[in-house]
């Protein structure tokens, strides 16, 4: 049924498949500033947007549900920024405050490309990741691209030319790169375990691999151990990486960065329309990246449960024949773990203050960096005791 | 008063790294996202207004369905905005209240100017301007937030307040006792 | 194709290398010794040296850029007016020029003869993580400590020079 498609060219494949990558994202991205004015809606106990629906659809039954869900409102605001008047004021530096949010949209849909969103069973019952590209180095690719979005950041508050855009883009350039320390170091544990003594009966040939799936590989081993979430094994890292990812993605308590309270909007004051929504569109990516890659080294991947791996599933279901089910199987459980990541980073959003900038700053070097260093530490000392 | 120094207490290990208070915080905003949400879908529900609330100032009939206003025009001299247009017109002698002294020929109150501060319903001798329950006037045109005569009497409604002194008047009158 | 592409790289490279010396604004200088260093890492990208190409945008193009422009803002350094040259900024530059100029010609001619005595099939130092370990940690460990005391060295050197020392006391 699906023959024509492997008969095109290569490139023509990759370039649909990247397309579709995005078409998802993208939307996702834009869907989730709607969710996070739902969730601030429910945490105050408000209903939030749930008015705005276009009188054509009207009509359909069962519709009422998606419009109190403010579908329509996601659909019209997108549509008001499209059409809205693009100003740019005159005291800016053109160039470059064109580029930031070009460049901002860049990096954040590029790390999807390295980044696995599901698995399927081929007709051999092997668990094959879907993913754009499975290279060697995927976390340091994704890590590499996403440093780059500071640059977006840095790059509007300098070309706005006034004071507020200014302040938040020294803020990002120094609270990124301290955080991307420890984010870095926190995940060095699970390379450890992957690629160290306790890699089990895996070939060498794979050894030394920094690949996303591999990660999940290893999650869904049989055995106790084989099939422990590295989110269990190793709760410190997780939790290092956690903190790092709501720092790195600019979020609630780390939200120095485009602090509305005193910033007025940091980056994005001078901007409007299409360009400023792009920013927010940016952020949401880069949240949806980052919880994926978080679900990926410690949340088990595509695997329903603990213990219980996508094949198992499958199996245990009946449909462990059907590629296409369990693909889209997969993708879904992997999507639904994402979400409810995302889902966190609101809930957390909406309950915390934001902490000041020098406590960010004490945070990320003075607490975070040396408990990564002494949670690696210990994991190398753990996992050399265990191997004798 | 005496001042007692109150030594402050150093954060536990606990407290310092956030997440005990943290926990708790999302424990509390779980507890909000559950519940029912607590505001009003306006424009279809309507909030219970209380009594004695003070809304746009109206016009009342009394029971008897005779319009209370008697266009003395105090209301429009105490008026502090001065929304409040009275042109004073006479009963002719063949209505049925034609013993009652004088009547509005037009009352206008232009809800523009009007600060809602209940002086004209304070010192209305007849009890007639009274400000009720609407709470919310809209309109396209400067003309339309202007509340004539009619639409006063729209708003306001018939008050049922048994004083009816202009008829007890009339009748001590007809009994004999008339003016002091 | 990989030709043309090198050109492509390599062009890009030093266009933007040049940018960073000649142009008068301090934070377009900056960005262009961004793109001279992303360029940089498509070379290396050419040379199938991955790793390398992703631990350049990582390291150098993420986070040394960043804090340089961090710096650049926060001090409000401007290009300013160009003051001539001092006579030992002129020889020293040209002796470093020299020097560069020598060291490429002898690593042209001599480069030639290396990449012939490479096996064929091994993976380059530079591609693969578990190989540029090993490198890292045997064939260079001499280099590497040195550099990473050079950069000790360095620190050391900001912390005293940031900090005002009136006297010992300063110290505790």
């Amino acid at each position: 049924m699906f023959d024509f498609y492997f008969d095109l060219p290569l490139w023509i494949r990759l370039f649909v498949q990247g397309l579709a990558v995005m078409l998802v994202m993208f939307p996702i991205g834009a869907a989730c500033s709607m969710a996070e004015r739902k969730i601030a809606a429910w945490v105050q106990d408000r209903p939030g947007p749930n008015r705005t629906i276009a009188p054509i659809l009207a009509w359909i039954p069962g519709i009422g549900f998606l419009r109190k869900l403010g579908l329509f409102q996601l659909a019209a605001d997108g549509g008001k920024f499209v059409f809205k008047e693009d100003a740019v004021p005159g005291h800016v530096n053109k160039f470059y405050f064109i580029a930031a949010p070009i460049i901002a949209v860049i990096p954040a849909l590029t790390t999807v490309a390295v980044v696995p969103f599901g698995a399927y069973l081929d007709a051999a019952g092997q668990v094959i990741p879907i993913m754009l590209a499975n290279v060697d180095i995927g976390l340091l690719a994704v890590f590499a691209i996403s440093s780059l979005s500071v640059y977006a950041i840095i790059l509007a508050g300098w070309a706005s030319n006034s004071k507020y855009p200014f302040l938040g883009s020294v803020r990002a350039s120094a609270q990124l790169v301290s955080y991307e320390l420890s984010m870095t170091l926190s995940v060095l544990p699970v390379f450890l375990w992957t690629n160290g003594p306790l890699r089990g009966e895996t070939a060498d040939s794979l050894l030394g691999s920094l690949s996303l799936a591999r990660v999940v590989e290893f999650q869904s081993q049989s055995g106790f151990w084989g099939g422990l979430w590295f989110g269990f094994l190793m709760p410190l890292s997780a939790f290092i990486f956690l903190v790092s990812l709501f720092a790195e993605t600019n979020r609630q308590p780390f939200d120095t960065v485009e602090s509305e309270a005193d910033l007025v909007n940091s980056f994005g004051s001078e901007y409007g329309a299409f360009k400023w929504s792009l920013f927010y569109v940016a952020e949401y990516c880069h949240m949806l990246v980052g919880s994926a890659v978080f679900m990926l080294l410690f949340g088990g991947g595509w695997n329903p449960l603990p213990w219980v791996t996508l094949a198992d599933f499958a199996n245990l279901l009946g449909f462990a024949h059907l590629p296409l089910v369990t693909g889209i199987v997969g993708i879904g459980i992997f999507l639904g773990k994402v979400l409810a990541m995302i889902f966190f980073f609101m809930w957390v959003r909406w309950t915390l203050p934001r902490f000041r900038y020098d406590q960010v700053m004490a945070i990320g070097w003075r607490r975070l960096l040396p408990l990564s260093i002494a949670n690696l530490i210990a994991y190398v000392i753990g996992i050399a005791l265990l191997t004798k | 008063m005496a001042v007692i120094p109150v030594e402050r207490k150093p954060l536990t290990f606990a407290e310092r790294t956030y997440i005990p208070q943290i926990i708790s915080g999302l424990k509390t905003t779980l507890k909000h996202m559950v519940r029912k949400p607590i505001t009003l879908e306006y424009p279809e529900q309507r909030p219970e207004i209380p009594a004695g609330y003070r809304g746009v100032p109206t016009l009342v009939y009394d029971p008897n369905g005779r319009e209370k206003c008697v266009s003395c025009q105090l209301c429009e001299f105490v008026c502090p905005p001065k929304a409040i247009r009275i042109t004073p017109g006479e009963i002719p002698s063949d209505d049925p209240t034609a013993h009652v002294e004088k009547r509005p020929e037009e009352f206008k109150i232009d809800m523009l100017r009007c600060i809602y501060c209940g002086l004209c319903q304070e010192v209305c001798p007849e009890e007639a301007i009274w400000l009720q329950n609407q709470f919310s006037m809209s309109g396209y045109t400067r003309e339309e937030m202007v509340n004539d005569k009619k639409r006063l009497y729209e708003l306001g409604g018939t008050l049922p307040d048994a004083h009816f002194k202009w008829d007890k008047k009339k009748a001590a009158e007809e009994a004999g006792n008339g003016h002091h | 194709m990989s030709a043309i592409l090198f050109n492509l790289f390599a062009i890009f490279t030093v266009a933007c290398a040049l940018g960073v010396v000649f142009n008068r604004n301090t934070i377009a200088s900056a960005l262009c010794l961004l793109l001279a260093l992303v360029g940089v890492a498509g070379i290396f990208a050419l040379l199938e040296a991955f790793l390398l190409a992703v631990l350049m945008v990582l390291v150098y193009a993420g986070a040394v850029v960043a804090l340089f422009l961090f710096i650049v803002m926060l001090l409000d350094v401007s290009g300013g007016e160009r003051k001539p040259f001092g006579k030992a900024t002129v020889f020293s530059g040209i002796i470093s020029a020299g020097l560069l100029v020598v060291g490429l010609i002898s690593f042209t001619k001599h480069g030639a003869q290396t990449t012939a005595e490479l096996p064929a099939g091994a993976a380059a130092s530079g591609s693969v993580l578990k190989a540029y370990g090993e490198q890292l940690f045997t064939t260079y460990l001499l280099p590497v400590q040195i550099v990473g005391f050079l950069l000790l060295i360095a620190m050391l050197g900001v912390i005293v020079l940031s900090k005002k020392f009136q006297g010992l006391e300063d110290i505790k």
